[in-house]
């Protein structure tokens, strides 16, 4: 930690309790406005425009019409509490507003006033308001507050999602010209150049080079980092942070040994260089269109047969959830339906498309395609982070649930030592790492640090009692996170790191002929072969 | 008939007409709006008939609540399956004929109102001693509170303390039902009864009662978890490929 916060952060009990409810605590905190140069292009004002008022209450209207999620949720609450004590922001910061319901209401005032009998003619007997720039001011600092981790859709007796209406509350921002600076220029990047940090065409490849080169060093095998390769068999697309970014890079080197591994040819893209999709944050479903639609162009113009997606929380919602539905990426198109068939007709029925990481090395690791030496992973002791994305929002393999097994699968398959950290903090009930939804910017580091609490507080627990030393995570904004916010609690920004990155320690080579474990690889090696020529 | 009786009856003709033509415009309006993405909250059913079951944890047992809060679940149950019972209860003065279930279940449907009653105050209770449910808790929340307390307390005191009229309370809603007016018993609690009863079905369209209906139209509860099997699209979004 470069300098000591200007904020309290919390003594670690390794329990979670919920605090007293302490109004205004985070009243102040907002993140960086966008500029005009930022909101232009993603088809926002600049500014905020003179007629907000009507254009705010415009876009609500248009938004309640074509959401119903949004329609039911607005009307459904009964302000039973189920939900307060649920948001890791309002264990971490005791802040009212940060509880669910409480973020909701910070809509459902306007909501009511302008589209509901009662509050038009009884506003203060249910709690209706004028929309005022105060409100405005609210929905920016709150609305910036939440990470759309939807943990408390899980506990809500209607399943009311804050994230649905943290989205709404952020495209109404947007449209009236009130943009966060983070988000939106990333996501303009994502347009421009095809993917979050901007990184062209030629930075990728000289990293690809440069991880060849360090792998082949490391191992004294050539693995390859293939870019824009016509005619691979597998798409492989990552978060950008995957290409530069520490612990990130160490799972894209476990990425790449598993194909090479398993003898699959891939290739990654320059055109759809990025998995993440921040379209989704600010519930633009145009923006997490177009850049969605990057991933289908590539895949088109590369004739892959299969895509597969990296380490990513919000992008495996995108990809399993939504890609289907924006670009065809998936299966079961309509007859009638030419824009999906002309993907789904290339890509192949037999597999899950797209399919995650995870499932892909799962698979490859159950049938003995690749193979581990568990032992290499015996000076760690691991725990896993479910992301929120993946877990409340998405699935692996072929049940429900199959999102909470595939990972700890992996990860077991490949270490010997997992511990699980306490029930109610982990599956559908996992805490959010606090810097998810577009929250992971400086300028709110001290929600990013008070919502890591909970995570921090259950991770603190098998630290002390069942000594673990690795967190392991498949998210970038969750690596990225954790690498920042651990030492805020004590803990070594090392102890974090990809799924992986375990994966890549015990994996075995083939061609890696070494003592005792010859024999083995050269099996895997026959393996690979056979499976190279399918 | 007295002015007292017209104004009864048409009391609840009016009640009836706001709360069903209220009642299925919200439901067309939830029906009719679309939902452009697959957002079911997971783990998800991957089939439609593995969604009616979660469907009906939620509906019956108040299956995420109970995830939630165990004293909010409790109370929130009592109060609704209070409320179910008594509701079936008094089918017998809207049917000639009292079917023989009918007529076994009214001990349980008289003492369900005490289950009722019970549940409310528990509810309300949380509202004053509970910091973050007092914070969110509004006018609107208390007066509905108080509502269904005073409908819950009125029955309970005509059902073992003054006893009403059942005979003539009887007449009046099977004239309602046969519309063939007829009328009203002149107890006060039971018009105090009626009256609120008749208020609740008025805003029952119009207020957080639409829970009722909302909750089979979550699309984080009744969303099947397929979008990589079958490609879902809303027709606005559809629109955006042409």
């Amino acid at each position: 930690m470069a300098a000591a916060p200007d904020f309290e952060v919390a003594k670690l009990t390794g329990e979670i309790t919920v605090p007293k409810l302490r109004e205004g605590a985070m009243a102040g905190i907002k993140s960086f406005n966008a500029n005009e140069k930022i909101q232009a292009p993603l088809g926002y004002p600049g500014e905020l425009v003179e007629d907000w008022h009507d254009r705010a209450i415009g876009k609500m209207g248009e938004l309640l019409k074509k959401y119903r999620s949004l329609q039911v949720f607005m009307d459904a609450c009964v302000h039973c509490g189920a939900c307060t004590d649920k948001c890791h922001y309002y264990i971490g910061t005791s802040d009212p507003k940060n509880m669910p319901v409480a973020r909701q209401e910070l809509m459902r005032q306007v909501y009511r006033r302008y589209f509901t009998f009662a509050g038009k003619y009884f506003p203060k007997l249910v709690g209706a308001k004028d929309l005022s720039k105060e409100i405005l001011d609210d929905w920016y600092s709150y609305y910036y507050q939440c990470s759309e981790c939807r943990r408390c859709s899980v506990y809500c007796p209607y399943g009311i999602d804050t994230a649905e209406i943290t989205m709404a509350g952020r495209e109404i921002l947007d449209s009236v010209g009130i943009g966060q600076k983070y988000s939106n220029e990333i996501l303009g990047k994502l347009h421009r150049i095809g993917n979050n940090l901007g990184l062209p065409g030629p930075a990728i490849l000289d990293t690809l080079e440069g991880l060849e080169e360090d792998v082949l060093d490391d191992t004294g095998i050539p693995v390859k980092f293939p870019l824009d390769v016509e005619g691979a068999e597998v798409l492989l697309v990552t978060p950008s942070a995957d290409f530069f970014s520490e612990p990130h890079v160490e799972s894209l080197i476990g990425y790449a040994k598993v194909f090479h591994a398993a003898g699959i040819s891939w290739t990654l893209s320059t055109k759809a260089s990025e998995a993440g999709n921040f379209g989704l944050f600010i519930g633009s479903y145009e923006n997490m269109r177009k850049g969605a639609l990057r991933i289908r162009d590539a895949a088109l113009e590369l004739g892959v047969k299969r895509i597969v997606v990296g380490e990513c929380g919000h992008a495996w919602r995108v990809a399993y959830s939504f890609w289907n539905t924006l670009t065809g990426v998936g299966a079961g198109a309509a007859e009638d339906d030419e824009f999906a068939r002309k993907l789904q007709a290339q890509l192949d029925p037999s597999v899950p498309q797209p399919s995650h990481i995870c499932e892909f090395t799962y698979d490859l690791l159950k049938r003995g395609v690749i193979k581990a030496d568990k032992s290499k992973n015996d000076h760690r002791v691991i725990t896993f982070h479910d992301s929120c994305n993946v877990s409340r929002a998405s699935r692996m393999g072929d049940m429900p649930g199959g999102q909470f097994i595939i990972p700890r699968e992996v990860i077991k398959m490949v270490a010997n030592n997992f511990q699980d950290m306490a029930p109610g903090t982990t599956h559908e009930a996992t805490f959010c790492c606090g810097g998810g939804g577009g929250l992971l910017t400086d300028d709110l580091m001290e929600v990013r640090v008070k919502g890591a609490q909970p995570r921090m507080e259950a991770f603190k627990d098998v630290v002390d009692s069942k000594k673990v030393n690795f967190l392991a995570l498949i998210c970038a904004i969750c690596k990225a996170q954790f690498t920042k916010v651990l030492p805020y609690y004590g803990y070594n920004m090392g102890m974090v790191g990809g799924v992986h990155q375990l994966v890549s320690t015990a994996i075995e080579l083939p061609g890696l002929g070494a003592g005792p474990v010859e024999e083995e690889a050269d099996e895997a090696e026959t393996e690979a072969t056979a499976a190279g020529d399918e | 008939m007295s002015t007292l009786s017209i104004i009864y009856v048409v009391l609840f003709y009016v009640a009836t007409l706001l709360l069903t033509v209220g009642l299925v415009r919200k439901i067309l309006q939830y029906k009719n709006s679309p939902a452009p993405l697959k957002i079911p909250t997971t783990p998800a059913p991957m089939t439609t008939s593995g969604v009616a079951y979660r469907m009906a944890k939620e509906v019956v047992l108040f299956e995420s609540l109970f995830k939630s809060s165990k004293w909010t679940w409790i109370f929130g149950w009592m109060f609704h399956f209070g409320m179910l019972v008594v509701l079936v209860r008094h089918l017998r003065y809207f049917v000639a004929d009292v079917p023989g279930w009918l007529l076994a279940m009214q001990p349980f449907g008289k003492y369900a109102a005490f289950m009722m009653v019970a549940g409310l105050a528990g509810l309300w209770a949380r509202r004053f001693l509970v910091d973050r449910v007092r914070y969110i808790s509004t006018l609107s929340d208390h007066l509905m509170l108080a509502l269904l307390m005073g409908i819950g307390v009125s029955g309970v005191l005509m059902t073992f303390v003054e006893h009403t009229d059942i005979v003539a309370l009887k007449m009046f809603a099977l004239g309602l039902v046969r519309f063939s007016p007829q009328p009203v018993p002149g107890d006060p609690i039971l018009l105090a009864h009626l009256a609120m009863v008749a208020l609740l079905m008025i805003i029952f369209p119009i207020s957080k009662l639409l829970h009722a209906p909302g909750v089979f139209f979550s699309p984080t509860r009744n969303q099947v978890d397929n979008p990589r099997e079958r490609r879902h699209l809303a027709d606005w979004a559809a629109q955006l490929e042409k």
